[in-house]
């Protein structure tokens, strides 16, 4: 704004002026203060806690994945139903975590300013984990409520992400392998990350996943990094990799679960995929092909976490309780086709469905499981950087 | 302020604040719905840009208008893409919406409410189902993939750089098409509006004046229909340039537009100053271009 270009003070420019003072004093007071900004990143904060109003308030309210859970004859839950029988407890069973970082963008605002999210408990992925655990977004579960805990397969007892599983009990666990459709590729066997990323047959009919420590843990491992304690040269490294493919055309796209459709139809001819999904898309078209690398795979897990200011805790930790039975957990697995965390799921399951207990990618041998590797913590700044350089990746 | 002078009647007073509140009443909900959903917003996005944190430590208002030029300097080649995917898919709407139009307004008869409805009726499905339906439509071993592959029109597409591996589907030529068919009637109902009122007979006169086809479209059809062709590639550059669903859906790792690299940085790298300054450069480019545009069209045709 000119203020003596043509010696007058305009009208106009006078109420630009003020308007821009204006502006200014009204952008001052959105600052946002961070709840505790001298602590160091790393600290843990401590979640704020509501009243439980379990005892007179039979409900839980329960955010899943969608298709993350056993469905019956005419859309009936039968294990949620069963539990609202046995317990007296209603569960309000929503689909409505599509996406970790799309859930996190929702419940943050509510969490930070210390409020209810009208959420008793959610599935979230293992980093997920990590950071709500060290936003102080979490409660720790009172396990004196969760006695069948001592079903937990020992082998996921106590992640790096939260040790001892104190604020988490895992609901399933994923593995990511390579998924082809021999059609697309001419008969040829996919078993590689090279493969994917520089074979000339492949060029363009390659997707990878927007989960990072999947997409870019399978390529370390292949490259030979111990992805439990890589350096962060090492994850450039990779990322350098990964944007060489992508610039050469090779890499389509960077997907969620919807890699599947195309995977079937053969417009991508193949891709990182997780073994639940496959489970089921072969199922419909038995001849795609699928493997665990022979160098190793990454293992991830979606876990049971209750948020702050949950109304209903002891309700959740009951709804866990039931869920670790293997009974039950024998019935969801038997119908979403994942890798269950609770012991004697296989007993149960050798009885009524003995075919399903000898699928690999369900109930995986000791041989398979030595091979699985989990993406190391993270602290914040390096989860930050990390996140910006994958991102660059998938949307630059 | 007419009650601030003394020296007029009681009567007037009242009249006069009677007349300055009617107006006031009427307009109180919008006004309302502007402050709470766009003012508010504008501001608080305006601060965001502007400051620096992380979510641990919370952001605090610095000044930092070096997000700007980072927005800029980084994602440079997003914006031009957008706005050229944008500009593409509205002349694209225009070539198609434009003969839609005149035949709707004038050569349907009695199908005229009939094909309006069909016009709209895409949007009594999902935006999202819309555009999943292009999968299905181009996938490789689809009829229109075969169809372009016998007639050498994938060839042809390769050639300009629009696709690539003789196929179709994730491609610019599969971003713009979903653009160009998510958009379209934006185009063809104002489009339909214009042209609807415009007077037969004054095509007629043109033709006793010796015009001949193309003269007559030129000179009288095209400049009489000018409202409705400003007002339709505003509603189709406008939204089309921020879209990001077709892109996502579409496209490949190269065609990503701006939509998607703000959708990333705001929900995937929680920079959200970074994201912020983005959506902030692409609101004020879109109205420096809309108002170039307009200023060139001349408001008279918005109407």
């Amino acid at each position: 704004m000119s203020l003596t270009a043509g010696g007058g003070l305009s009208r106009r420019g006078l109420l630009a002026g003020a308007a821009g003072l204006g502006a200014a004093a009204a952008l001052s007071a959105c600052g946002v203060a961070g709840r505790n900004p001298s602590a160091s990143a790393s600290a843990t904060k401590t979640p704020s806690v509501a009243t439980d109003l379990s005892d007179t308030d039979k409900v839980v309210n329960w955010s899943n994945w969608p298709q993350y859970i056993d469905v019956g004859k005419g859309g009936k839950r039968p294990t949620l139903d069963a539990f609202t029988k046995s317990s007296g407890i209603t569960v309000n069973y929503n689909e409505d975590y599509n996406d970790n970082d799309e859930f996190f963008a929702k419940v943050r605002p509510l969490l930070e300013a210390g409020k209810d999210t009208g959420r008793d408990l959610w599935v979230s992925t293992d980093w997920m984990v990590a950071r709500m655990i060290r936003l102080g977004y979490l409660e720790p579960l009172d396990k004196s409520n969760i006695p069948n805990v001592t079903n937990l397969d020992p082998n996921l007892a106590n992640p790096e992400f939260d040790p001892g599983c104190t604020y988490s009990l895992p609901w399933q666990v994923t593995f990511a392998g390579i998924a082809y459709n021999p059609k697309a590729t001419g008969g040829k066997k996919v078993t590689t990350m090279d493969q994917l990323l520089h074979d000339p047959a492949l060029k363009g009919k390659v997707t990878l996943l927007t989960e990072m420590r999947d997409t870019v843990g399978q390529l370390m491992i292949e490259q030979g990094i111990d992805i439990t304690k890589f350096t962060a040269e090492q994850y450039t490294d990779a990322i350098a990799v990964l944007q060489a493919a992508k610039d050469a055309g090779q890499i389509k796209a960077f997907t969620g679960n919807d890699y599947t459709k195309p995977l079937a139809s053969g417009d991508t001819a193949a891709c990182l995929a997780w073994t639940g999904d496959v489970v089921q898309l072969k199922a419909d078209n038995p001849s795609l092909g699928y493997v665990l690398p022979e160098k190793g795979f990454s293992v991830g897990s979606d876990c049971l976490v209750i948020p702050a200011m949950a109304q209903h805790k002891k309700n959740a930790e009951k709804l866990i309780n039931y869920y670790y039975d293997p009974e039950v957990m024998a019935e969801v697995v038997a119908y979403i086709n994942y890798v269950g965390p609770v012991l004697g799921v296989k007993d149960v399951l050798a009885k009524s469905d003995p075919e399903l207990t000898k699928n690999e990618l369900i109930f995986p041998s000791q041989e398979t499981l030595a091979r699985g590797q989990i993406f190391r913590s993270l602290t914040a700044a390096e989860e930050t950087s990390f996140t910006e350089q994958f991102q660059t990746l998938v949307a630059g | 302020m007419a009650f601030a002078v003394p020296s007029r009647g009681a009567r007037r007073t009242a009249k006069a604040r009677r007349g300055f509140a009617t107006p006031l009443i009427l307009l109180a909900p919008a006004l309302l719905w502007l402050i709470v959903f766009f003012i508010v917003p504008t501001i608080s996005l305006a601060s965001q840009s502007l400051q620096t944190g992380d979510i641990d430590n919370g952001y605090v208002l610095t000044w930092h208008f070096q997000n700007y030029a980072d927005a800029l300097s980084r994602y440079w080649s997003q914006f031009a893409r957008s706005f050229g995917y944008a500009a593409i898919a509205t002349i694209g709407t225009l070539i198609l919406g434009y003969p839609l139009a005149w035949f709707i307004a004038h050569r349907s008869g009695r199908f005229k409410t009939m094909l309006l409805v069909l016009v709209v009726a895409p949007f009594f499905t999902n935006f999202l189902i819309r555009t999943l339906a292009w999968l299905i439509i181009l996938t490789d071993s689809g009829p229109v993939t075969a169809f372009f592959r016998a007639t050498g029109l994938t060839n042809l597409l390769q050639a300009v750089g629009l696709t690539d591996n003789n196929s179709l589907l994730f491609s610019h030529f599969a971003v713009i098409s979903g653009l160009i068919y998510n958009f379209l009637p934006f185009m063809v109902l104002p489009l339909y509006s214009s042209i609807e009122r415009l007077d037969l007979r004054l095509v007629d006169a043109a033709g006793d004046l010796y015009a001949n086809g193309w003269n007559k479209f030129w000179k009288v059809i095209w400049p009489l229909s000018l409202p409705g062709v400003v007002s339709g590639t505003l509603l189709t550059f406008i939204p089309a340039s921020g879209d990001y669903i077709n892109s996502k859906l579409l496209g490949n790792t190269q065609t990503v537009m701006i939509g998607q690299v703000i959708d990333s940085q705001f929900l995937r790298v929680l920079n959200y100053p970074l994201a912020a300054a983005l959506s902030f450069i692409l609101m004020i480019s879109i109205i420096v271009l809309v108002g170039a545009y307009v200023r060139a069209a001349g408001t008279e045709e918005l109407v």
